[in-house]
């Protein structure tokens, strides 16, 4: 298939909520209306400068931003070649990107009048934001986590239950985060009058990939000025992990039209693309329908969705944001996997070369990095989102690393 | 005529509502799943929806997920089910047969496959949960063209204008969700239901039929005043889930069991408008 190139990548979706082949609002009839109020809603609060203000006020009051662009030198030492830079998002408050996009549409939530907010959660980040930010508008927040989540993010859920969210296990299907995002679903289409669904990621149906991406941009925005500032131009490659993909979407999208930045996504590979065990969409999935969008899904022959798995919850999940479908197929973007055992390597030498503790995800994109940058000259410049720090994460290191704490 | 429009017209002649039960193909295995369908024409169900098991079924409550993974635990897939139409074909050239379930398992057999080969199985009409008008193009339009009827849910938030868009390109019958929710959990009022059904039936001379928390022959024969049909899935489901043994087989009465709920449903939904 020939894909023609279009005059920009940044102009999508259409009307439809598509891009190319891919998104679309497949949702039961109960939830259309409701999607529709949506993208009207947002489409007039993207127009209205109280509503960015107001949240360019909370992003740097309350979460810390901009988040610094932040040369690590040491580790462009230790790998002798590209000129790396972190882009620290580990450093919002709540210590993930996510809080970005929860800021964006709970402010939303309230213009809309929805008085109690539902969130899916897999490693426990995006439920952390919500909690948060409910908690800081006084807001109702209810957490649909898989109960094998529960077990292994255990750090998570007690913060969200500090915050006072009300935490609900999911045993429905395998208990992970597509589990925990049907459950959210089947709550949302069983309150509709007063429940703001608030998804984690750049999928679901029109127009919440679209929306995501736009809060989660303001990571690609900021890195944009910020390298000119540190380099006088732009960063040669910039790379990010992906699960759903909310935090390479925020980091890509401002640089699609800048044809010689390269874009690098990395999927969790788990034990490998070719085994069972892994959460690789894009590398190892084929498109299909799932949670209201087209998107490359694992999946078996027979369109049944098959668990993904990966060591980092976040990444965990068997779909993918529909951009960075067609940005794949487009051939924009490239998307690599690597496994779980090169991200516990990439994730210690974080540690020990930077005294950063990167969160299991990011970890991921720092060891597709530790395999290009090697090779890459001196003057190369490479930006890797840090998108979360790993705090969360030690339990699950120690336990792979076989170390008790 | 189709066998759907067929039943229908039969059923007004008679002042009756129609009956429409729902089963999971494959559920709780191929052989019981058979068996099981073969006996509901006798108990009087009018028009039989056969579910396609999907993994992730976004709109149905606990009985149906469990159904659905019972159908996929014991093998069931998309070219199965289908032969579940053949084969019930054989002895069933009347009943209306409508499959129901999610776009992923039709999207990945491909959609004019799919069409073409529920054509050859008998199936009269498709009901996609996850393809609202918005997306008519991907299934709706082919399945029309294929002859197939496409019936679409209207929900209590389908409101007077987005009515007439749910119903442009719908044909069949028109199935009432009667709960905002998924299937099985929240019973319908049955006052708010008459007023949603004249509603709809203002706007249409499809049938209108009524689904999603109706449990009891009681209930269902209230709406059976009103509406074309009733619609009874979820408690179906549960007495197959409670006629299975530690592995899951099909214990000895599971289709008695079945079709009596079935007829106490159906005589119910059937006398509804005698009194």
């Amino acid at each position: 298939m020939t894909v023609q190139e279009p005059n920009s990548f940044r102009l999508g979706p259409d009307e439809e909520g598509r891009f190319g082949q891919f998104g679309g609002r497949f949702v039961a009839e109960t939830l259309m209306p409701l999607i529709l109020d949506l993208e009207k809603a947002y489409e007039d609060a993207k127009r209205d400068k109280s509503f960015q203000r107001e949240m360019e006020n909370l992003w740097r009051y309350y979460v810390g931003r901009p988040s610094p662009l932040y040369f690590a030198s040491r580790l462009t030492e230790k790998l002798g070649g590209a000129k790396i830079y972190l882009k620290r998002d580990e450093l919002n408050h709540t210590g993930a990107h996510k809080i970005n996009n929860v800021l964006g549409q709970i402010l939303l939530a309230r213009r809309m009048g929805k008085t109690r907010i539902i969130a899916e959660t897999g490693a426990g980040q995006h439920g952390v934001a919500t909690a948060t930010v409910c908690a800081k508008f006084g807001l109702k927040c209810v957490v649909f986590m898989g109960e094998t989540d529960v077990e292994r993010q255990k750090p998570n859920v007690f913060r969200m239950k500090l915050l006072g969210a009300e935490i609900i296990p999911v045993t429905s299907g395998r208990g992970t985060l597509k589990d925990a995002m049907n459950e959210a679903l089947r709550d949302w289409v069983t309150n509709v009058e007063d429940t703001f669904y608030c998804i984690g990621t750049v999928a679901g149906p029109h127009p919440y990939p679209a929306m995501v991406r736009d809060f989660q941009s303001i990571i690609g925005w900021e890195t944009k000025s910020q390298m000119k500032h540190a380099e006088g131009r732009l960063p040669d490659t910039i790379c990010a992990c992906i699960g759903g993909g909310s935090n390479a979407m925020g980091l890509f999208h401002p640089f699609l039209d800048d044809a010689d930045v390269k874009i690098i996504g990395v999927e969790a590979g788990g034990k490998g693309v070719d085994t069972k065990e892994h959460a690789a969409s894009l590398t190892g999935g084929r498109p299909g329908v799932l949670h209201g969008n087209r998107t490359y899904l694992l999946q078996d022959d027979d369109g049944q969705i098959i668990d993904a798995h990966s060591i980092s919850a976040g990444l965990d999940y068997p779909g993918i944001g529909p951009e960075h479908s067609w940005l794949k197929d487009a051939g924009r973007a490239e998307y690599v996997s690597v496994t779980d055992t090169e991200a516990l390597e990439a994730f210690q030498l974080c540690c020990e070369m930077e005294g950063i503790i990167p969160a299991l995800e990011p970890a991921h994109a720092l060891a597709h990095v530790m395999k290009i940058a090697p090779d890459l000259p001196n003057d190369h410049l490479l930006v890797l989102n840090m998108c979360g720090r790993g705090d969360k994460d030690i339990f699950t290191v120690a336990e792979a690393l076989g170390t008790e704490i | 005529m189709s066998r759907i429009q067929q039943r229908f017209e039969k059923l007004k002649d008679e002042n009756r509502a129609a009956f429409v039960s729902f089963v999971m193909g494959g559920d709780p295995n191929p052989t019981a799943s058979l068996k099981l369908l073969k006996s509901l024409p006798a108990a009087g169900v009018d028009v039989i929806e056969i579910g396609m098991p999907f993994t992730d079924p976004m709109a149905d409550g606990p009985s149906i997920q469990v159904a659905g993974q019972r159908a996929l635990a014991s093998g069931q897939t998309m070219a199965k089910t289908l032969k579940l139409v053949t084969d019930f074909r054989k002895d069933d050239a009347e009943t209306p047969v409508v499959l129901m379930g999610y776009y992923n398992p039709i999207f990945s057999y491909g959609v004019d496959a799919f069409l073409k080969a529920a054509n050859d199985a008998g199936v009269d009409g498709l009901i996609v949960v996850d393809l609202p008008p918005e997306e008519d193009a991907e299934l709706c339009i082919p399945a029309r063209e294929a002859g197939l009827d496409f019936i679409r849910l209207a929900t209590p938030t389908t409101d007077e204008k987005r009515l007439e868009k749910v119903l442009t390109n719908t044909s069949g019958f028109v199935y009432y969700v009667s709960v905002n929710g998924i299937t099985g959990v929240k019973s319908a009022d049955a006052d708010a239901v008459d007023s949603a059904v004249a509603r709809i039936k203002a706007k249409t001379d499809l049938p209108v039929v009524v689904g999603f928390g109706v449990k009891t022959p009681e209930q269902a024969a209230e709406i059976a005043k009103q509406a074309d049909g009733v619609v009874v899935g979820s408690a179906i489901v549960d007495i197959i889930a409670g006629k299975l043994d530690k592995k899951g087989g099909a214990k000895v009465g599971l289709v008695k069991n079945v079709s009596t709920f079935a007829k106490s449903l159906a005589d119910a939904v059937h006398t509804a408008r005698d009194a």
